[in-house]
């Protein structure tokens, strides 16, 4: 009788946690638990992405997050959306300025160089991905070593503290929308204080996908790129680094820079549409950030978001085009939580199911039979 | 570290948007409001959006009765209960339908008519009926403002051309006071008349889909239907057109849970009010006491 086993859950739920604890300690007598520090660095793109699709910078607590969800970014990242509906909001900050981040890798595919010059930073886009079997057995001397000989014939000062936007050239020589005319509709949407009604404004649309999902988004982006849409970007600049958060001082109400948060930032450029008011046409923009060091999400973003803007001006003739679509089925705590959901129990409904067939087939019997 | 402290997990803004959100909901019968819905520390499409009304609704010295396909002890209803007794101090449970004020369910409504003075909260997983006919949630809202309900009634229509029937076994839309059609929750048809004129509240929630929605006390809620072709609820009779009793308490009138019986191969049917069965048990055992 599987169903009644499904009764008196309170100590099968109990017991679930123990051996779910168990898995993670099981490894020998002599194992120690992973330091939250370890993931921080050593899982550092893991931990950037549950800080993400958690929607909340607190790199400690997304490192315990991936300790306690044993490595599941879904698990992780939900911990940590949680945790964020128990705080309130106590003040909004102003817009972050990504030209003073402090850059660890900048890159533009549109320009062979750029003002301040092309940075590579750490990236596995030219990696061989072969396995480096020499990590099998790294020792701790062996480890320690990479951090100490990096800084070795380093010239730190020769590296300066921000660079300048690639679009702002493109800007100047009016090739490319000028600003005051996309951004700063003052205030942004907060989609964590307002459900989203359709239509809804792009700002509700851009932080729905800065912490959504990496795998939907890229998804759905992807299915842009193939075909199903025709983006067809250019990435102006791709920066990765640490942005300043300002706050106004609680006394003298000046912005004062509270700390930093580490992001990703895409900028794309898109051919250029006939203009309604009959000016001279320019690239039209997609625009992808988030939390943490995270390139396909940023890129997916970028041309997500210049899909969208087709959509919402023209109506959609592709999914990635539909708001709805895309903004509806990228979240990933909602998109796992529902799938996790059909394995709870079901019997009440599936009762109702096997009525109405019963019902049914019974019908067509007796309509064979008379 | 922080540890969250404050009375019903969410902080105050959030309790309150969800009160507002249930007072108009109570005031436009069926209609969807949308709420911001902030994430539980369960899975969404386990009961978030009926844990955010629980949650914000209750308060201490208030009993508070959780159940899951009409069991006290399934575990999610386990699991929920065990969370708003943590998170709300100060508050009564209870596995009894009369003892509680409020009560937090999914897929089934109490067998026993509820009271004026309670509350049901159901779990939402998809708050809209018409999204089996219409996908995109805009033009639903449209369809909703001008009570166009054709294409249910065609799909109805249609069932009954292919099959001779209507197939919809659960969350059978409804009609709440004249307009709105509601996806009553994935209760099975047998609860959707508790619905109609109900004593007390009944707030649904829906977490992921961002919804609240009511229907307030002593109102209208009918199942769609045609005139020829009446809305019909699960049928527990047997071969010889006997209505099948619940193999532990005998009750004849009550939504039954069907299983095999592993040693035997047979089917047996309970019911699936847990509550419900414990009570006709208990005045077997009294008639008995006083016959005696």
């Amino acid at each position: 009788m599987a169903y009644v086993a499904i009764k008196g859950g309170g100590q099968a739920i109990d017991g679930s946690k123990t051996v779910f604890d168990y898995l993670r300690a099981k490894q020998s007598a002599e194992s120690s638990p992973l330091d939250l520090d370890t993931i921080q660095n050593q899982l550092r793109l893991l931990h950037g992405r549950v800080i993400s699709e958690g929607g909340v910078y607190h790199p400690r607590l997304a490192a315990l997050a991936v300790k306690q969800a044993h490595g599941d970014t879904l698990e992780a990242a939900f911990a940590l959306r949680a945790y964020r509906s128990t705080m309130p909001r106590l003040a909004e900050t102003e817009a972050l300025d990504t030209s003073r981040m402090r850059i660890t890798r900048r890159i533009s595919s549109a320009f062979k160089d750029i003002p301040g010059g092309q940075m590579l930073g750490a990236t596995t886009d030219y990696h061989l991905r072969l396995m480096r079997m020499e990590l099998l057995n790294e020792s701790p001397e062996q480890f320690r070593t990479i951090a100490s000989e990096w800084f070795d014939g380093l010239n730190i000062d020769d590296i300066p503290d921000t660079f300048p936007k690639v679009l702002e050239g493109l800007r100047k020589e009016g090739l490319i929308p000028p600003l005051s005319s996309q951004v700063r509709d003052n205030a942004p949407f907060d989609i964590t204080r307002e459900p989203l009604v359709f239509p809804v404004p792009r700002s509700a649309a851009l932080s729905t996908m800065a912490r959504g999902e990496q795998g939907s988004l890229l998804a759905i982006a992807y299915s842009n790129m193939r075909g199903y849409g025709d983006v067809h970007p250019t990435v102006a600049e791709l920066r990765v680094g640490y942005v300043p958060v300002m706050l106004p001082h609680p006394i003298t109400g000046k912005p004062m820079e509270i700390g930093e948060v580490e992001m990703t930032e895409c900028e794309i450029v898109a051919m250029y549409e006939d203009q309604e008011d009959g000016s001279k046409p320019v690239f039209s923009l997609g625009y992808g950030a988030c939390f943490g060091h995270n390139e396909v999400k940023a890129i997916s973003m970028a041309i997500l978001d210049r899909s969208l803007q087709i959509g919402m001006t023209k109506g959609p003739s592709n999914p990635s085009e539909d708001p709805e679509f895309v903004l509806l089925h990228v979240d990933g705590i909602d998109s796992m939580g529902f799938c996790t959901h059909y394995k709870m129990p079901h019997y009440v409904t599936f009762q109702s199911d096997m009525d109405r067939l019963r019902t049914t087939r019974k019908k067509q019997d007796d309509g064979v039979q008379s | 570290m922080t540890t969250n402290k404050s009375f019903g997990f969410m902080d105050e803004y959030a309790k309150k948007e969800i009160r507002r959100s249930s007072l108009k909901a109570v005031a436009i019968p069926g209609y969807q409001v949308p709420y911001s819905s902030r994430e539980m520390p369960m899975g969404r499409g386990f009961g978030t959006g009926g844990l955010q009304l629980t949650l914000s609704l209750i308060g201490e010295g208030e009993t508070l009765k959780v159940i899951d396909q009409g069991a006290d002890d399934s575990v999610n209803a386990v699991n929920l209960r065990s969370f708003i007794e943590m998170t709300c101090p100060g508050i009564h449970t209870t596995t009894s339908t009369t003892e509680a004020g409020v009560i937090q369910s999914r897929h089934r409504i109490p067998e026993r008519p509820l009271r004026e003075d309670q509350l049901i909260v159901l779990q939402v997983p998809y708050p809209d009926a018409l999204v089996v006919v219409e996908a995109s949630e805009d033009k639903r809202k449209i369809l909703h403002g001008e009570a166009d309900y054709s294409r249910l009634l065609v799909k109805l229509y249609e069932d009954i051309v292919k099959f001779d029937e209507i197939t919809i076994s659960h969350r059978y839309p409804t009609r709440i006071h004249g307009h709105y059609v509601i996806d009553p929750s994935p209760i099975p048809r047998w609860d959707v008349p508790k619905m109609h004129q109900s004593a007390a509240l009944i707030l649904l929630g829906a977490g992921r889909e961002k919804k609240i929605y009511a229907v307030p006390p002593y109102t209208d809620a009918e199942p769609l239907a045609f005139e020829d072709v009446p809305f019909r609820v699960e049928d527990f009779t047997d071969e010889n057109g006997q209505r099948r009793p619940c193999a532990r308490c005998g009750c004849t009138t009550s939504f039954l849970d069907e299983y095999i019986d592993s040693s035997t191969g047979d089917y047996v049917y309970r019911c699936s009010d847990a509550d419900w069965c414990n009570e006709q048990l208990m005045d077997e055992s009294l008639l008995e006491v006083s016959n005696g």
